[in-house]
């Protein structure tokens, strides 16, 4: 039997405005050392997480938003974006990082990590998990 | 008097901005900052409450706020000012009170 399980990491709140986005993303890259099977959901405010072009230096905070795109290196390419939050936002997926991996078994392609998904298929997503971890 | 009302609360995860426009009288101004400043967002869910209220309120964004949040001044809803941190203090200085919608 396996031991590896299914781990999602849901976000819901804005960067910056609280610290919920940055632990989050810290727990994610410490999990990272498991190998364990690893999703990412952004849904509500979480998707201003991903959003480019942050610069925080006018408030004083650190840019954590470069460190998104290293997730792929970490094997972390599951990133689920919940459609309908984006459009609630006024914003499209042309609003975010593009955030990518590369695939060891087709030759090292580049492939995309953000999958926009609707909210029913996000539920299903969810329901697939072993662990839920809420931000 | 004068009101300057501050927001800084997501309207998508508080009610402190809708709460803040149905108390906000003609010719107050309201001022939009931290995880505020998604309301000042063109084609949100809550654009046209705030448009609707800019009829009789003077809104106002913290440009800091949106920049650490990637939202770039072109997204904006029309009409919306945006002021730095002098700004803000200078608008709590003309105003008579400030009141935070915490």
């Amino acid at each position: 039997m396996s031991d590896v399980k299914k781990f999602l990491y849901v976000n819901r709140k804005q960067p910056y405005g609280t610290i919920y986005a940055l632990e989050s993303l810290e727990v994610v890259l410490i999990g990272a050392a498991f190998e364990q099977d690893v999703s990412l959901a952004f849904v509500d405010d979480g998707v201003y997480q991903l959003t480019k072009g942050q610069d925080p230096s006018g408030i004083g905070m650190k840019n954590f938003s470069p460190t998104y795109t290293a997730l792929g290196d970490y094997d972390i390419n599951k990133i689920y974006v919940e459609k309908e939050s984006l459009e609630a936002r006024g914003l499209t997926i042309d609003d975010l990082q593009h955030l990518t991996w590369e695939d060891e078994d087709e030759d090292w392609a580049e492939k995309d990590s953000i999958r926009v998904v609707s909210a029913s298929e996000m539920a299903e997503i969810m329901d697939q998990q072993d662990i839920v971890l809420s931000f | 008097m004068a009101i300057l009302h501050t927001v800084n609360k997501s309207p998508f995860e508080r009610d402190a901005l809708e709460s803040c426009l149905k108390h906000a009288l003609a010719g107050s101004s309201v001022l939009l900052f931290e995880d505020g400043v998604a309301a000042a967002v063109d084609g949100t869910a809550y654009a046209d409450q705030i448009k609707g209220a800019m009829e009789n309120v003077s809104l106002f964004v913290l440009g800091e706020d949106l920049k650490a949040r990637g939202l770039g001044e072109h997204k904006l809803i029309d009409g919306i000012t945006v002021v730095d941190y002098k700004g803000f203090v200078e608008l709590a200085g003309k105003n008579d009170t400030v009141q935070s919608w915490l």
